[in-house]
Formats: structure tokens, C-alpha cells, sequence
């Protein structure tokens, strides 16, 4: 596949030089699934090039056969017009290829400069370290892309962006040519992000070549030279950013028409169905990490919780639905005090939850499909008589419930581990929203999730408000509070220090509470912003 | 990933085949190389010690002798079930455990347990009837091995007292307290040795051949029981699920420290009555020694059936027709029926370090079907063992 036009629109870009990486015809099969089927992808050395697609389409499987973690079936890569053959991590690495994963594999109690040199390490002498050479190497490497960092401090001590230029100046201190970000802004501040897209500049000027994978449109269309699509295992097109827009990409990734915005129309709230006053929760280590919350939630509205993660948006909403015990304060639902009940009270009381951390809370990997679909309602009629399980009753209501809820599995009896997120995230949606509820607790509902997913729980999600449900939504995603929210409420460090009404609120100004919790934060600043 | 489009016929036959391998491959092989290691000890020990002149045919010699004590005759074969019963429900015992995150090492101090409280109840009625004193004897059985399963099955719900060690612990308390009851209140007053009285009435009655007691159909509806609590009732979805994932349990509603609780307590109750099936079908009464090592050796067959109930059947099968063969193979190969031991031992090292296996076997595939998420136990800090 080759592309004349294409190197004439990449700035700063020599069309003689051969693709600095460049994969032909990559074939990779799983047993009943081809993940990767004759995939060819280019990458020009100082090109920011993004591969787009939902979860599933096979961008991690091409990122694997890259880096030597599975062997593709047929196809080459070439490096610098040489055909390689890339048998491992410990190869790719050594050929200039790293990966910074969107889970970072950093140790945080060891220093900057510890784990740049884990796995890596700059001998002095056969025994020990030259922590000089090392620190002197890595403070220069900072300075020429623009990010100074003290080689000494903990890792644990550090922001997440910082984290992320940990991961970053470890693959840079390694000598690669050519880096690879798996969904790297997942975690970042809008802030954060301008910063880290700076640094990629630098890099790619530097004649660094990047895979920036991703399925943030907008992102894509900022920061790459060029865009890959692919959809189920095959390149559905290749665009460049001056040339297409939100919904062309969104349509090539997903094959259809995808709506992006929800619109989501105008909220008719009514009574108050979710009170929280004074809330104070602590965290598994003690310290207490929310710190007098107080909240209001009304039928028919969304109340969006924006911050940044670990702000106490967990510990908040794990107390409100009953799984960790309030060490002060009261929520109440529809006027009862229900502080403390168990999360099967708050489940019977029609409060229905989708966590956070879905393999952690929300599903039970090793079982099959259709005994997570009834893992909070499992006890009851129809699903059981006594304490005989029904399996006839819940695998017919299962079926149902994939056929409605669209859950694409080869049956209801699969483990739900064998699921992509996002049909793991539809089945929790499924089971939480297809029941009799007052309180629908959203917790980073759309996390790592692919346009279409997200788009169809969003859907389902102003539905439920339209038909009178009251929504609580925490997200560290703020385009997603923005986008739903009809009241948006900033929470940092533990306490709720703006809230604004959801139609009018500005981005930037958000996202500076959510960094710095505003200038003057406290019961002023949140009174004066009260919609 | 995108889910695999398998065709409806494509699925059937290949698919079970692959997915019945998947299941099996690992104590096969297990089996395969603990057989080979100890051919390599007979052949070792005749070259370096015996001072025999060397056959080399000897290991086959032995496992031949072996294969026929077990299976060659129906005496054989009845004393390979009757060695099995026990087993059966002591590896139910420790495999309940593990569907919980459990590791129950204690399955030897509640099988003494369940014994001594089958011969304590079995003699105080010897004489009633046996609808009546059989029932009270293994009710007795069952309540003394609840005792011991609930004691560590409470303590790691109330204070997280790891079972691992309260288990080992309380093995010890099992041998002193037995070891103490037989050689005082209720030892035979006057006998010479420290003996019960026999249980009499209360014995099981023999269904089969000459040794082949009730003990069998007990064990047989074990499996059949628990196999219907896991996977056929509202309980066993709570226990299998506070095993695979507890977290995802509190979020369900369901109370995992109870469900602990009565986890422990239900494998206090099998391999109770595994001791009581060996007290009450075959020594009647008890001595200060009565103790074989079914506890420790459900264990391996829980391991061996990766806890599956059905599976157990046929590993306690495996491990009962090793001791009911093991006899017939000192007589004709003169190999000493401790070589049984070492080779069950040999199974469970393999099984333990079965990622050593997969890796010499390329069993690659079967890592993955074999359900690497299905939690085996857990490690101090709660990380699942897989």
C-alpha cells in the first residue's frame, strides 16, 4: 500500500526516506476470530501516526505482533526497509520499538531514575551501577524534550501525567525510534494532555516515530499526521487530519452512522431522590479521603461528578451504594435515612450501580454470561425458588437480555472473561438498568470503551433519566460530564468545591477546579455556584 | 476482542474433543511423569541398594503387579473402592474449599474428628438397632467434623485468621485430643492397649463382596449432593462466587464472611465423614493410632481433579487402587508399598508446579481452556492462586 499524496501533507517529512516501520499483509488468527486480517500500516520516521478503531477491531493484536508478543500467521514487517523478524519484547526493544501501556509499569516506591534503569541498567562495572551516568543521561533527556525531572523523587510521588513521562523517558533512555502509546491521554487532565502532546511534538520533530492508538476522535484529529482505521481486522481507511472530521472517523471505525453528541434535551426534574449531607468516607488505608460531601440528586436529572481520579469519587459513591461504611455524615433515598444499609438493602431499595473497576465489582469473569447478568438478582423469583437456582428461568431471561441489550457473544453460556470491555460494560448496564430503579449510580461507565458502546450507554442512560430516574455519573472523563450532565459538580480532594449548572459550564473552567480546586475553594465559592 | 464466530457445527465434535483434553491434560501427564519418576526410583534403588542382580523389566514387573492388585480381581477391586470412599469425600472437602478461595489443609484433623465422634456415639448405642444407631453414629461424625471446619471458618471471618494456618493447627489439636480420649475415658477398661469399644450395631453394613461397605454409596452421594449445592442452588452461586471474586460478591448483596463460615463448616462435615465411613465400615473401633493419612491425601486428589466433584471420583479411584494394589506389588516385585506414596507425592509436585508441565508439554493451549481464572486458593494478601 503506498500513499504518494500523503508525505506531500506531513510537514517536516522527506518522501524519499523508506517508513521507519512499516507492516504488509499482517494476518494473525485466533481460533474462530481472524483479529488481524491483511492489516498494512506505514509509519514515516517524525510521523505522529494514529491508529484508530473500537475495542476489539485489533489494534492491540497489531500492537502485540509488533512488539513480539504473538507471532502473526502471515506478513512482514519492515524496519527502515528491512524485513525483520521480531521474536520478543527483549528484541523489539533492542531494534528500538517500545511500548508505554495504558497501565503503567512503574514501581512506585522506587526513584526516577531506579525504574528507568530496571531491566535496562547502565553498568559501571559488571557490579555496580554508574548512577551518575545514568542521572546525567536522563536530566538531558528531559531538557531536550522539554520536560526537566529530578531523577531522584519517587515515581509514587508523582502526577499521573508525570508517571506517563516516567514511562515515556524510559523508552527514550532505551534509544527507541519508534514509540508506541497505548490510549495515553485515558488518564490525563485535559491539561495533562496539552502537556503530554507537546512532548510528542518534540519527539516526532526529533525524528521519533509514534503510534498514538486511541479512539478519542477528537485527539486524533489534533495531534496526528496521519490516521490508520481499523475495523474488525481489516484497514478501513487512512485520512489526514485536514481532510475528515468527527463524524467521517467516527463512521469509518464503527461502519455507521454513530451519533456523537446525545442530545440529550431539556431535564425535567422533580422531587429529591439521593441526599447526601456531610458525607465523610475513608479509604482502605484510613485516611479519610471524602471529606463532607454534600449532594442533591432529582428525578429526571443527570448530576455529573467531574475530577480528577482519586479525588475520593470512588470512596463517595462506594458509600452511597452501600459497599463501604460512611465514617460520618447521612445519605438518604426519597427522604429515608439509608446510611450504612448493605448493598443488597440499597439494591432492593431500587438503587442500581455500575462500578468503576468492572473486572474488580461488577462481573465474576470465570462464569458464564448469563450468571452475571443475575449476580445481584440471582436470590429471587423468577431466577430461583428457595435455594434452588432456576437455570431454565435465567437463561432464557439472559437471552432476552443479550437480544435487547445487543451483548455480542457467541452464547449466554460463555465466560463473561471471553468478552470484549465493551460487551462486558453492556452486560453490567444490561443488568443494572433492566430493573425497577429510583438511583442509577454511574461510575466511569464508558471507561476504555469504544465509540459505539459509548454511545449506547449514554443512549440508555438519558433514557433512564427521561423516564425519571435520578443519575449520579462520576467520570475523570470531562467531556462525557459535560456532555451529559445537567448539573455538574467539580470534586477535589475530597470535597465538592463548585457546582455549576450543566448547560453553561465551560470546559476550561472546569478543568482548572478539577486541577487546583479553585483559587478560593470552600463554602463561598460553592454557594456563589450553585445552579 | 471481537467474540469468535463459531459455526453451530464446527463447535460440536471438535470442540468437546479440545475442550475434554483441556480438562484432562494436565493430571494426565501429571500421572504419566509421576509413574515415570518412579520406575527411575525402582530402577535406581535396585542398582544402587538391593544388591539384586538388575532387571531392567522391574518397574513393570511392579506396576503390573500393581494394576492387577487393584482391578485384576473382584476382591481387588472392592478393596480399590473402599479405599476410595474416604478419599472421595475428603477431596470434596478440600475441593468445596477451594470453589471458595479456601485452602483447607485441615481436612485430616476433622477426618479424626468425625471419627472419634462416630465411635464415641457409634459404642454408646452398639446395641440399638441399626436404623437407629447408624444414623446417630454418623450424625455424630458430621457434627464433630462441622465443629472443626467451623472453628477456622469463624475465625477468618471475624478476624481474617489466615485457614491455611488455623487448619494446620488445629491437625495437631486433632491427634493430642484423639490420643488422649482413647487412652483414657474411653479406653476398654483393664485391656493392655489403648482400644475403644467396637460400635457394633452402628457398624455399616457390607453391600459388597466380602469388605465392601456402605461407606461407598455414602461417598457416591456426596458427589452427587455437592455437586448439586455448587452448581444447582442459590449457595453454591454464593460460594463459587466469593472464590472467583469477592469483591464482585459484596457487590451482589452476598455476605462473604458467612459464606466462609459455612464453606468451612460444610468441609469440616465431608471429611468428617470420611472418618466416619473408615471408622463405622472398617475398623469398628478405634486405637490411639487409628489415623491414615486420607486428609493429606484428599488433598492431591482435590488437586487432581482440579475440584471437579465428578472428577474426584475417578482420582480417589486412582489414589484407592494404589493402596489396594500396593500389597500385591511387594509380593511379586518386591517393591515396598511405600513407593505408592511416592508416587502420589510425585503427582501432586507435578500438578503444584504445573506451569513447569505446560511449559515441557506445550500444553499452551489447555492453559488457557482450563479456565486460568478459576481461583484455586488465595495467598496472605487475598491475591488469588490461579
Amino acid at each position: 500500500m503506498t500513499h504518494p499524496a500523503d508525505s506531500s501533507l506531513s510537514p517536516g517529512l522527506s518522501p524519499t526516506l523508506a517508513p521507519a516501520l512499516a507492516m504488509r499483509g499482517i494476518t494473525k488468527r485466533y481460533p474462530g476470530v481472524v483479529a488481524n486480517d491483511q492489516i498494512s500500516l506505514d509509519v514515516r520516521p517524525g510521523e505522529i501516526h494514529a491508529l484508530l478503531g473500537e475495542n476489539g477491531a485489533g489494534k492491540t493484536t497489531l500492537m502485540n505482533v509488533l512488539y513480539g508478543l504473538a507471532r502473526p500467521d502471515e506478513g512482514q514487517i519492515l524496519l527502515d526497509g528491512q524485513p525483520v523478524r521480531i521474536e520478543d519484547p527483549a528484541d523489539a526493544i533492542a531494534r528500538g520499538i517500545n511500548m508505554v501501556h495504558q497501565h503503567f509499569m512503574l514501581v512506585p516506591v522506587l526513584s526516577v531514575a531506579e525504574n528507568i534503569l530496571l531491566g535496562e541498567e547502565t553498568m559501571a562495572n559488571p557490579i555496580f551501577l554508574d548512577r551518575n551516568e545514568a542521572h546525567r543521561r536522563i536530566v538531558e533527556l528531559g531538557r531536550r524534550f522539554g520536560f526537566e525531572i529530578d531523577p531522584d523523587v519517587k515515581v509514587g510521588s508523582l502526577s499521573v501525567g508525570w508517571q506517563q513521562r516516567v514511562e515515556i523517558l524510559k523508552a527514550l533512555y532505551r534509544r527507541a525510534r519508534i514509540l508506541v502509546l497505548d490510549e495515553p491521554t485515558a488518564v490525563l487532565t485535559p491539561q495533562e494532555t496539552e502537556e503530554i502532546f507537546a512532548v510528542l511534538r518534540r519527539l516526532a520533530q526529533d525524528g521519533h516515530s509514534i503510534v498514538f492508538i486511541s479512539h478519542k476522535l477528537y485527539e486524533v484529529l489534533e495531534i496526528a499526521d496521519r490516521i490508520t482505521v481499523i475495523r474488525r481486522g481489516k484497514v478501513v481507511g487512512e485520512r489526514i487530519p485536514t481532510e475528515t472530521n468527527e463524524d467521517d472517523l467516527a463512521e469509518l471505525m464503527v461502519g455507521r452512522e454513530v451519533q456523537l453528541t446525545v442530545d440529550r434535551g431539556i431535564s425535567h426534574p422533580a422531587g429529591v431522590v439521593l441526599e447526601v449531607d456531610g458525607l465523610r468516607v475513608k479509604d482502605d488505608r484510613g485516611n479519610e479521603v471524602v471529606r463532607g460531601v454534600d449532594l442533591e440528586v432529582r428525578a429526571g436529572e443527570i448530576f455529573g461528578i467531574a475530577g480528577v481520579a482519586g479525588n475520593g469519587q470512588d470512596e463517595l459513591v462506594e458509600a452511597i451504594v452501600g459497599l463501604r461504611r460512611p465514617a460520618g455524615g447521612r445519605v438518604s433515598l426519597g427522604g429515608t435515612d439509608v446510611t450504612g444499609r448493605s448493598p443488597r438493602a440499597m439494591n432492593e431499595a431500587g438503587v442500581a450501580y455500575v462500578p468503576a473497576d468492572r473486572h474488580r465489582f461488577g462481573l465474576v469473569l470465570a462464569f458464564p454470561l448469563a450468571d452475571n447478568l443475575v449476580l445481584t438478582s440471582y436470590y429471587r423469583r423468577p431466577y430461583s425458588r428457595g435455594i434452588l437456582r432456576d437455570d431454565a428461568a435465567i437463561l432464557r431471561d439472559a437471552e432476552k437480555t443479550i437480544e435487547r441489550f445487543d451483548i455480542r457473544t457467541p452464547s449466554a453460556t460463555v465466560k463473561a472473561g471471553t468478552l470484549s470491555g465493551g460487551n462486558q460494560q453492556k452486560a453490567i448496564v444490561a443488568r443494572e438498568f433492566g430493573r425497577e430503579i429510583q438511583l442509577l449510580v454511574l461510575d466511569q461507565p464508558t471507561r476504555g470503551l469504544d465509540v459505539g458502546s459509548i454511545e449506547f450507554i449514554h443512549r440508555q442512560a438519558i433514557d433512564k433519566r427521561n423516564a425519571g430516574t435520578a443519575l449520579l455519573l462520576v467520570s475523570a472523563e470531562l467531556d462525557e460530564i459535560l456532555e451529559m450532565s445537567d448539573r455538574i459538580g467539580v470534586m477535589y480532594r475530597g470535597t465538592i468545591v463548585a457546582v455549576m449548572d450543566g448547560r453553561t459550564a465551560d470546559k476550561n473552567e472546569v478543568g482548572l477546579l478539577m486541577a487546583t480546586g479553585g483559587a478560593e475553594h470552600g463554602a463561598d465559592a460553592t454557594e456563589g455556584r450553585t445552579a | 476482542m471481537t467474540p469468535p464466530v463459531a459455526t453451530p457445527a464446527g463447535r460440536s465434535a471438535g470442540a468437546f474433543a479440545r475442550a475434554a483434553w483441556a480438562a484432562i491434560a494436565l493430571p494426565f501427564v501429571a500421572i504419566v511423569m509421576a509413574l515415570v519418576v518412579g520406575a527411575l526410583i525402582i530402577l535406581v534403588s535396585e542398582l544402587l541398594v538391593t544388591g539384586r542382580p538388575f532387571q531392567p523389566t522391574l518397574p513393570l514387573t511392579a506396576y503390573q503387579a500393581l494394576f492387577v492388585g487393584a482391578f485384576g480381581s473382584f476382591d481387588g477391586l472392592v478393596a480399590t473402592f473402599v479405599n476410595a470412599a474416604p478419599l472421595v469425600l475428603g477431596g470434596l472437602s478440600v475441593a468445596i474449599g477451594f470453589k471458595a478461595g479456601l485452602f483447607n489443609i485441615g481436612a485430616q484433623g476433622q477426618f479424626l474428628m468425625g471419627a472419634l465422634g462416630s465411635v464415641m456415639a457409634g459404642v454408646a448405642v452398639a446395641t440399638w438397632p441399626p436404623f437407629l444407631a447408624i444414623p446417630i453414629a454418623v450424625a455424630a461424625g458430621l457434627l464433630a467434623g462441622a465443629i472443626m471446619g467451623f472453628i477456622p471458618g469463624i475465625l477468618k471471618a471475624l478476624s481474617g485468621a489466615h485457614e491455611v494456618v488455623t487448619t494446620i493447627m488445629l491437625n495437631y489439636i486433632a491427634v493430642g485430643v484423639l490420643a488422649a480420649l482413647v487412652s483414657g475415658p474411653l479406653k476398654v477398661p483393664r485391656s493392655p492397649s489403648p482400644v475403644t469399644y467396637d460400635v457394633g450395631n452402628a457398624a455399616y453394613p457390607i453391600i459388597l463382596g466380602r469388605d465392601g461397605h456402605l461407606g461407598i454409596l455414602v461417598a457416591l452421594a456426596g458427589v452427587a449432593i455437592i455437586w448439586w449445592l455448587l452448581y444447582r442452588t442459590t449457595w453454591g452461586f454464593e460460594i463459587r462466587t466469593v472464590g472467583a471474586n469477592p469483591e464482585a460478591a459484596r457487590y451482589a448483596g452476598m455476605h462473604p464472611r458467612a459464606v466462609i463460615a459455612f464453606t468451612m463448616t460444610l468441609c469440616g462435615m465431608l471429611a468428617g465423614l470420611a472418618g466416619t465411613g473408615v471408622l463405622l465400615g472398617v475398623s469398628h473401633s478405634m486405637t490411639s493410632s487409628f489415623g491414615t493419612t486420607v486428609g493429606f491425601d484428599s488433598i492431591a486428589v482435590a488437586l487432581l481433579a482440579r475440584s471437579n466433584p465428578v472428577g474426584i471420583i475417578f482420582a480417589a479411584i486412582l489414589f484407592g487402587a494404589m493402596r489396594a494394589g500396593a500389597g500385591l506389588m511387594q509380593i511379586q516385585a518386591q517393591i515396598p508399598v511405600e513407593l505408592v506414596d511416592v508416587v502420589q507425592a510425585t503427582i501432586l509436585l507435578f500438578l503444584v508446579a504445573s506451569p513447569v508441565l505446560r511449559a515441557l508439554f506445550r500444553l499452551r493451549g489447555v492453559q488457557t481452556e482450563l479456565g486460568s481464572t478459576d481461583t484455586i486458593t488465595r495467598t496472605y494478601g487475598g491475591e488469588a492462586v490461579r
